[in-house]
Formats: C-alpha cells, structure tokens, sequence
C-alpha cells in the first residue's frame, strides 16, 4: 500500500471514530436527553476516540518512513554477494546508488550486472513487503487503540480534559519543531565552523586585514593566496549599516514624530501603513533600484564634482539599505512615541511649555528606550541585509572608510563563498559558515537587547 | 488620546445619566440661581459653550473665579465641571473634537483671542492633574522644568532657589530634600501630587486648576493636600474640581453646582450645603443622586 494512501484511510478511520465515539457517549446515558449527566461534551468523547485511534498509528507509521530506508538498504547489502559486499565504503555508496536507480527505473552510471539486477529486485520485494507489513501494522494499532478508548467511554470518563491535554501536547510539539530548526541550524554552523578553525586559526579569521578566499589547488597558482582576515568585512558591513542608519534614523524618527503627535488621525491611519509599505517591498526590488538607478547617479555626481567613485558604492548600498529600514525606525518609534501617556504630554502643556519643547523634552526622553531598541532591531536588519549589498556595493574586499569606494559585506561574502560548486574540506567553502556564526551571534546580540529594551519600556507605563 | 478620550466619556456618560434618570433635560433658557459675579473677580466667563463634536457638554455658563479665593465645582459625573475647568487654561486645545464659544477673560483679556499666544496663559493658568503626573525626571528637574522652559531663571542658584520655595510651599521640601536627584516617578502617591502642585507653582501662576487632585490619593495624602490648598489660597487663586462634597466644603469659599451642562447653582459654600436654593443642589448633596 502506498504510504499517502495509508495516511488517507488513517485519516477517514478517525472520522469514523470520531463518530463512534460520540455516539457510544449517547448511548452510555440513554439517548441525547441524558447528555447532562456526561462529564464532558460528546464531541470530546468522539475526539478523544479519533485522538487514540489515530495518533499512534501515525506515529509509527512515521518512524517506521523515517527507518525504512535504511533497514532496506542494510538487508540488500547483506543479500550481496560476498565480493560487492566487501567493497570499500566509498564504491559501495556508489553501487547502492547505482542498485537504488535500477529499482526506480531511473539511469544507472554503469553495465548492469546480473548481481546488481537482482540486487534491485530483491530491493523492490523488500519495499512492497515493508509497505504492505506498515499498512498492516498501522492499522490494527488504530483499530485497537480506537477500540480500547471506546470501550473506556463512559458518563464518568473526563474526556473534555483528556482530549485537552493531547491538544496541549500537540501545540508543545509545534513550537518545540521551530526551537528545535533554530538549534538545529546553529549545531550546523557552529560544527562547519568549528572545522574552519581548525584550518585557519581563530584570531587570524578575526583580526586578520586581507580577505582574499581563494586557496591554491598548485603551488604555482596565481592570485590564490588565501587570507581570511575577515576584518576588511566587517568594516564593510559597519560602514553599509552606519551610512543605512544615518538615513534611517533621523527620518524615520522625524516621521514618527510627525505621525504620532502632528498629524491628524485621519492622515496617520493612511500614512502610517504606506510607510509601512516599505518594509514589505522585496529587497532584490531595493537591490536593483540601488544598482541600476541610484549608483549611476552618484557616480555622475562624483564625477560632477571631479571625485572619483567606484560604480558599485558603499554610499549606494548604503542609502537605499537606510530608505528600506525607515520603517522599522518609524514604526517601533511611532508605538512608543504613542505609549507615552498624554497625562506626561497635559503637565507639560499645562506648564506653558510648546509642542516642540513637549515633545522635545518630555515624550522623546520618556520614549528614549523604545526608540534605542527599534533603532537597534533596524541595524540588526541592516547588518544582516543581503540582496542590497550583493547588487549594490561590490565584491572587492576594500579595508576603507570612504563611502565612495566599493566594500563587501558579510552577506555578501558568504554568498559568494557558497554559489556555485563547492568542495566541503576547502576552507574556502568553511569560511562561509564562520562568517555566518559571526554574523548571527552579532544579530542575535542585537535582538536580544533590543528586545529587552523594548519590554523593559513597554511595563513602565503599564 | 487619553484625555479626549476620558472627556468624552464622561460626556457621553452624561447623556445616559439624563436618560436613566428621566429629569427634564435642562437647556439653554435655564437661569443660574445665586451670585455668578463677583467683585474682585480674577477670571471671568460668560456665556461659555462646548461641543465636542455634535454632544453639547457645556451650556451658557456665566461664572466668575474670585481672586486669592478657592471655588470648588461639584456636581455627578459627566456634568461638565472638569471640562469647564479645562476651558480656564484652553487645555480644551489638545482635544481635536472640542470646540469653545463665548468670552473667558483673565484680567480684562480674552484668553479665547485669536490673537493670544496660549503658553503664556498657561504659565499664568497652572493645572493639576487627577492622577499624580511627574515626570520621569529627578525632582529638581520636575520643578525645573517650567521656570527653564519660561527662561524665568538666570543662573544655577536663582534655579535651585525657586526649587526649594517651590518645594516648600508645597509641603514637600523636608520629605525629598535629601535626594532631589531621585527619579519623581519613584515618590509616593501622595508625595508625586504634592510634586505635581510644586511644579506648578514654580512658574508663579495667578490661578491653578486642579481636576480631583485628591481621587487618587489616601486620607491622609488628601488631608495634606487639602490643608495646602488652603494656606496657597493667600497667593493664588484656586478653582478645583471634586467629587468630594465634604472637600468642597473642607477648602472652598465658594462653591458652584453643575448639572449636565448647566451650572445649576453658584453660593457661598456655607450657604451651598446649608441652605441650598434649587432642588436640584439639594439633592444632589443630601445624597439623593449622584
């Protein structure tokens, strides 16, 4: 049987035990006029009756997909006969490949031998059986599991909490899969990275000056010397995110002033999602328009003013990144902005002081943390921001300070580290998983305090 | 906002209690009784009117706040009293649905002239506010803050001279003396209040409003205020809103009645809770609504 027909008769078993259930609950106290004196509701008997019949069975038949393969192929090996059978590891992989491409029906690299047709074959049987022996397994659990909570039914059984703390493990199961994905991906990188240091030591990836990534495959390759000073990235990326927040900040702060204390309610319920709309416009979008719109421009302004600026520049980058984040800046200031009670706002007015020294003196103090913390989560975008940067800012790994100059980023970096073929014991390829270890400790940091101080700010006023 | 929202509650609040108890509607025929004037009177309104939007809160009120006097404005919620109040120092300014008819004069000036700037009405029209409203400054700053804004001080010392006088007469110089550089936020109910009243009159008002300075305090946080009130009336003129009809009588000299809009009845507050002359004061402080 077909596993995702398996799934479907799993699933139309608990429609129908589901109905069972509800059933037998009636019929425990005598017909619907006696629902009463059932503890629970008898839709949770039904549910509590679905829940047994079909949560195991789909647990194991889970588990059972999850193993198979690799039992399968495990017993095929072991039918082999002796000379394939003793192979070593690397060649064997290939024939078990090749073996599993000749059961699908799929091309296989070499001559199909007698051996390894049988081999397929003897693959097949095992499949079919091992889904004919799932489909047999899966089911009777639910038949019995379903059956063994129907007879449990009774007016006494307290189905109502059962079923909710099966419905409380569930939730738990779904937030622990997204915990579990994060911790997953930073095992990963930690463990590639962990190997790159080990070819290249620690505080020469960090505090080296030159970054040039490519590691000779001769010993008389030009222009591979392989440095991983990644000092020349990080000032990239600091002086992208520090030209992005010298534009995100005053204007986003200024806007949000303007919304939250100037404008009208009416002009603020349009305006405030328009501006909004910036942080929903794709990035590749702000990545085309930085490099083909914005950094021609500043190039012939340069030239203009007879500066010389390199066609892919940090400025570019740098200010299309900083229109992108205004509204992170805008948004998280205009809610804080708005958080400051108007009881503040009335002393100050009732004092004689003007809008301008209420707000200047008053709401932006009180609001000051908030505002830190959405300036913060900005740069964490900024400093983790991609497409921008890839398109706009260049490749050449600049230790500069000039705007003008093309410089990389991080981003960037592993970007083009991964693209392309790699080879997974070339520390070329490795480097990647450091820079982005680097880089997601940087913006975890900044999460991280942003956050706290957001929520320290928000409890003040509540 | 919150106020404008609480304002129009309590507006809104007003219709219902008409409704609930079926009185007749008052309106603009109806006739203050008592004195309205007096002869050395300090603000002066006259046939004031408010809207907020289409709801009519406030009703042909003639009313005159006596100088170095403390007036007490009672009345059941939504009756219009703090928003009056608030028409004294156009703080009726922040609300964007209110609108302001008739004359309100401070010393022969109109404070509702187009041409009048509203800051410097507001730093001779102090208000304090129901709940405690520091800052979330130190207190030297709470008090700082309006005399700086106004430029009224020149050096450091005149400053820190006006922080203590201001202190003082709110009662308060002895208990935070010792730590001026503390954040306000962290006094006491009471304390912040007494704060609050500092810090307006450390900008040398003429008159200060307080809408239910007391609401929020304890008895014994109240019986300080009250007796402040009290010993400021030799310097200032004082309008105060209370729901409190034995604080009315506690501080006030006179004491004006309003009724969904109306200002029903204006006396001497000896005479208000003695010998009330229209029906409605009588029931309204021998408890029979409100």
């Amino acid at each position: 049987m077909q596993f995702s027909v398996l799934i479907l008769v799993l699933l139309g078993v608990m429609a129908v035990a589901f109905h069972v259930g509800r059933r037998r609950s009636f019929a425990t106290v005598g017909g619907p006029t006696g629902v009463r004196k059932l503890h629970s509701l008898p839709a949770y008997y039904g549910f509590y009756t679905a829940l047994w019949a079909g949560l195991p069975a789909l647990l194991i038949a889970g588990v059972w997909v999850f193993f198979d393969g690799t039992v399968i192929t495990a017993m095929v090996v072991e039918a082999m006969p002796a000379e394939m059978r003793d192979l070593p590891p690397a060649q064997l992989g290939l024939l078990v490949n090749d073996i599993t491409n000749l059961a699908n029906g799929n091309i296989v690299s070499g001559e199909v031998t007698p051996a390894m047709q049988s081999a397929a074959d003897h693959l097949n049987e095992l499949r079919a059986l091992g889904g004919t022996a799932l489909a047999v397994v899966a089911l009777s659990i639910a038949l019995g599991a379903g059956s063994l909570a129907w007879r449990a039914i009774g007016p006494k059984m307290r189905a109502r909490n059962r079923v909710e703390w099966i419905v409380s493990g569930l939730l738990i199961a779904c937030s622990l899969i997204a915990i579990l994905t994060t911790i997953g991906i930073v095992l990963s990188v930690l463990f590639e990275s962990f190997r790159f240091f080990q070819k290249i030591p620690f505080t020469d990836f960090l505090f080296g000056l030159e970054w040039s990534p490519q590691v000779a495959l001769r010993e008389d390759q030009v222009g591979a010397s392989g440095a991983f000073g990644a000092v020349p990235l990080f000032a990239g990326t600091l002086l992208i995110s520090f030209i992005a927040l010298l534009v995100a900040v005053p204007i986003g702060l200024m806007s949000a002033i303007y919304l939250a204390d100037y404008a009208g309610p009416r002009l603020r319920s349009y305006a405030k999602p328009v501006l909004e709309v910036l942080a929903g416009v794709p990035t590749v979008v702000y990545g085309f328009f930085a490099a083909l719109t914005l950094a021609p421009a500043i190039r012939q302004a340069g030239e203009f003013m007879g500066l010389s600026v390199s066609s892919e520049s940090a400025l570019a980058a740098g200010l299309v990144m900083g229109i992108m984040i205004i509204p992170f800046v805008s948004s998280l200031s205009d809610d804080v902005i708005n958080a400051v009670p108007q009881s503040l706002r009335d002393a100050a007015y009732a004092l004689g002081a003007t809008r301008s020294e209420t707000i200047r003196q008053v709401v932006l103090p009180a609001a000051l943390p908030g505002i830190m913390g959405g300036i913060l989560l900005a740069a964490s975008r900024a400093i983790g921001e991609t497409m921008i940067v890839v398109m706009a800012a260049g490749l050449s790994a600049n230790l500069t300070a000039n705007p003008l100059d093309s410089v990389t980023t991080v981003t960037v970096q592993i970007v083009t580290l991964l693209v392309g073929d790699q080879e997974f014991d070339s520390a070329k390829t490795l480097a990647a998983f450091a820079l982005g270890l680097v880089l997601f400790v940087v913006t975890l940091g900044l999460n991280i305090v942003a956050l706290h101080i957001v929520r320290k700010y928000r409890e003040q006023y509540e | 906002m919150n106020t404008a929202e609480n304002v129009a509650t309590e507006a809104v609040n007003g219709t219902k209690v008409r409704s609930e108890q079926g009185s007749k509607p008052l309106d603009s025929d109806f006739e203050t009784v008592g004195e309205v004037r007096v002869p050395n009177a300090r603000m002066t309104a006259t046939d004031v009117n408010v809207y907020y939007g289409d709801k009519h809160a406030i009703i042909d009120v003639n009313l005159d706040i006596g100088k170095n006097q403390v007036i007490a404005m009672i009345g059941p919620s939504g009756c219009g009293k703090s928003t009056f109040l608030r028409c004294l120092n156009r703080m009726n300014d922040t609300i964007d649905i209110c609108r302001v008819t008739g004359e309100i004069k401070l010393d022969d000036q109109d404070i509702y002239d187009r041409k009048l700037d509203v800051v410097p009405l507001r730093a001779q029209v102090g208000m304090v506010f129901q709940k405690p409203n520091p800052f979330p400054k130190s207190i030297y700053d709470n008090i700082a803050y309006g005399p700086r804004i106004h430029g009224l001080v020149a050096s450091r010392a005149e400053l820190d001279e006006i922080v203590e006088n201001s202190l003082a007469k709110a009662g308060l110089w002895d208990e935070v003396k010792d730590r001026l550089d503390q954040p306000g936020t962290g006094l006491s109910g009471g304390q912040q209040q007494r704060l609050c009243i500092a810090r307006t009159i450390a900008v040398e008002p003429e008159v200060i409003l307080m809408d239910e300075p007391c609401s929020a305090l304890d008895p014994i946080a109240t019986a300080k205020i009250e007796e402040l009130i009290d010993e400021l009336r030799e310097n200032y003129t004082i309008a105060i809103v209370t729901h409190s009809m034995q604080q009315a009588a506690r501080v006030s000299q006179r004491t004006a009645y309003f009724h969904l809009g109306n200002l029903v009845e204006v006396g001497e507050t000896t005479q208000i809770f003695t010998n009330p002359r229209h029906k409605l004061t009588e029931d309204y402080i021998t408890g029979r609504f409100g």
